[in-house]
């Protein structure tokens, strides 16, 4: 579904050019549940832009649903961040002041898909996050946890082909992490790809499959034999 | 736009809601303002064309000693050309066939006295048909007569304000005196006001036979003017050929270009007072526009800091897929609803200070519809115009760049 082939990515900042990632390639099947690891600087979040279309590499190609992503306009791109793609950010990113429900339905309204059925889908999703009984607060009024599950529900929302964490875990406690690993592992269950950036070891121990860079290039790419299993706790 | 990018923009303008507020109040007073002077503007120009209309239907003057160059013409009033036997000839000549009234005239200001006070006014010495040429009325006694005229009486008629202001208010001054360059006359009428002020104040006059004027109080023998009335609207212009034909041939004089006297319609002043009007209308508003300039300006800086304050925002919802043209409109309708919003405001405002202005120095209150309309789309035409470069910026922005801003 995913193939990523010989990709570059080259920075130029003035003079200096930094290489972010160096002619990287591998594959993602449908149903996966990916970590990519790697400290801070070894081109991991470069890598998560450009799998989430929100970049394009310097060179090599990237097909998602054999949809060549490198050669894209720019509302292109926005068209498949929004049919393909589920984001979730360490920062939660909902939309301030905005009700759970509503943040849900943004991808959806730009999808131009109509009111009601926005409306039963985010409900859905939100009591799929254990956020059924929430649907009317604002961020302010929810916990760091709470509110990346309601981010979660957002990145399911559009039934994409990839769901894409950013350090997802970053953020919030870790009873909570652990939720959110329960989460992820339910979702990838029902045959939603996951791709999770993290540097913890402890949160990519939840993925069936981890991926590790480093300077910009795969050092290792291997099954997760000792897959952990996240309890879900009480909604 | 749909209804809810709308309610969603009303929202956000309402989190803050004294910025929003100051924003608008640059469009409320710019298109306040604007609204306000074409409305005073047009208040003006109403009254003094109504003024100009109640000097008489239909009206020429033949003033003398000056000639129409193009479109310049000299002081008025100024010759010695005109005689009463001029005017005589145009009432009587079989070539002139479209006059159906002529008003010789001698105009010229003067002290008047009474034992008690005096006043400045304007004396014009004139025959019995200055009443229908200059349509006015009689309030109290009677206007001059032939026999006033030929006998050369010293008698009077009053506007209302000189009444008023040598006799009191209401007083009656028929049979009064009034004494005039070192002689005395006695009132025999007073006329109907016809309102006014200032330069057109056409109930501050006296009335004295046209003879009178000429030989007692002036000392010769020539007019100011000569007023007509031509038979309708549709013969102005050949009036004004017939009489200045008869006057050219009267004064021996063979080209048109040498005329020692000119001949111009009350369509001339009404043009001339209008275009005056309308300049000082435009002036007016185009300083007013100015106000409206810097209030767009004040919009595009308030969208400036909204578009830098909400980057992370823009940024979220690009990587969530709105398109370029989705992020333009919905800032768009932001800055369209402030000014539009700004605008109807300011139609209020503008509406109400006229009124007050119009009650306070008693003039007409005119409200000028082309003028709220125009105001309308203007405020909305200012929205999207400042809005456009805070929306297109906003729309432009990198989505990785705008989520890790902070």
């Amino acid at each position: 579904m995913i193939h990523v082939s010989k990709i570059t990515k080259i920075y130029k900042i003035g003079e200096v050019e930094t290489v972010a990632l160096d002619n990287v390639s591998f594959a993602i099947k449908k149903g996966e549940f990916v970590a990519i690891m790697g400290p801070s600087g070894s081109g991991k979040s470069t890598l998560m832009h450009i799998l989430g279309a929100l970049d394009t590499p310097t060179s090599g190609s990237y097909t998602l649903d054999g949809e060549e992503v490198a050669k894209l306009t720019d509302d292109q791109l926005a068209d498949i961040r929004n049919r393909k793609i589920g984001f979730i950010f360490q920062a939660y990113n909902l939309l301030p002041r905005t009700s759970a429900l509503k943040n849900v339905m943004l991808p959806m309204r730009y999808a131009g898909i109509p009111l009601g059925q926005r409306q039963t889908r985010a409900k859905k999703y939100l009591d799929m996050v254990g956020l059924g009984e929430r649907l009317d607060h604002t961020s302010s009024q929810l916990s760091g946890g709470q509110q990346q599950r309601v981010a979660i529900a957002r990145g399911l929302a559009m039934n994409p082909s990839i769901l894409l964490a950013d350090e997802p875990t970053g953020n919030i406690a870790s009873a909570q992490a652990e939720e959110v690993m329960a989460i992820f592992q339910e979702a990838n269950k029902n045959n939603h790809t996951i791709i999770m950036i993290t540097h913890e070891p402890d949160i990519a121990a939840h993925a069936k499959r981890i991926i590790t860079i480093r300077d910009g290039k795969i050092i290792s790419d291997e099954a997760n034999k000792k897959q952990k299993l996240a309890k879900l706790i009480n909604k | 736009m749909d209804k809810e990018t709308l309610l969603e923009s009303f929202g956000t303008l309402a989190i803050n809601k004294l910025r929003t507020g100051l924003a608008m109040l640059g469009i409320v007073i710019g298109i306040g303002s604007v609204i306000t002077l074409i409305s005073l503007g047009q208040a003006t120009s109403q009254q003094v064309q109504n003024q100009i209309q109640s000097l008489g239907a239909n009206l020429l003057t033949v003033n003398p000693g000056f000639q129409t160059t193009g479109a310049v013409r000299g002081a008025s009033g100024g010759g010695t050309t005109l005689t009463y036997d001029d005017a005589k000839a145009i009432g009587t000549d079989p070539s002139i066939t479209t006059v159906a009234d002529v008003s010789p005239e001698l105009a010229s200001r003067t002290q008047v006295t009474t034992g008690q006070a005096n006043s400045n006014v304007q004396i014009i010495g004139s025959t019995p048909t200055y009443l229908s040429v200059h349509k006015v009325t009689i309030d109290q006694g009677s206007f001059l007569t032939d026999q006033d005229v030929t006998s050369m009486r010293k008698v009077a008629v009053l506007g209302p304000q000189v009444v008023s202001d040598l006799f009191g208010d209401g007083a009656n001054a028929i049979g009064k005196t009034i004494r005039m360059e070192g002689q005395t006359f006695t009132i025999i009428g007073v006329t109907v006001s016809k309102g006014g002020t200032g330069f057109f104040n056409q109930d501050n006059v006296v009335f004295v036979p046209l003879t009178t004027a000429q030989k007692q109080l002036f000392g010769h023998n020539y007019l100011s003017s000569i007023a007509l009335e031509a038979k309708s609207a549709d013969v102005m212009t050949d009036a004004q050929n017939q009489v200045g034909y008869l006057l050219l041939a009267r004064h021996k004089l063979s080209d048109p270009a040498d005329a020692d006297f000119s001949i111009f319609s009350q369509a001339d002043i009404l043009n001339a007072a209008s275009a005056t009007t309308g300049t000082f209308t435009t002036l007016l508003a185009g300083i007013a526009a100015i106000s409206l300039l810097v209030g767009g300006i004040g919009i595009m800086n308030i969208m400036l800091v909204t578009v830098t304050e909400r980057t992370r925002e823009i940024g979220l919802r690009k990587a969530l897929g709105a398109r370029k043209k989705t992020i333009i409109t919905q800032f768009l309708i932001e800055a369209v609803i402030l000014t539009f919003i700004g605008g109807i405001f300011g139609i209020i405002f503008g509406v109400a200070a006229s009124y007050i202005v119009s009650a306070v120095t008693r003039s007409l209150f005119v409200i000028s519809f082309p003028a709220i309309l125009l105001a309308i789309v203007v405020s909305g035409g200012i929205g999207i115009l400042f809005g456009w470069y805070p929306a297109r910026r906003a729309s432009n922005m990198e989505p990785i760049e705008a989520l890790r801003y902070e």
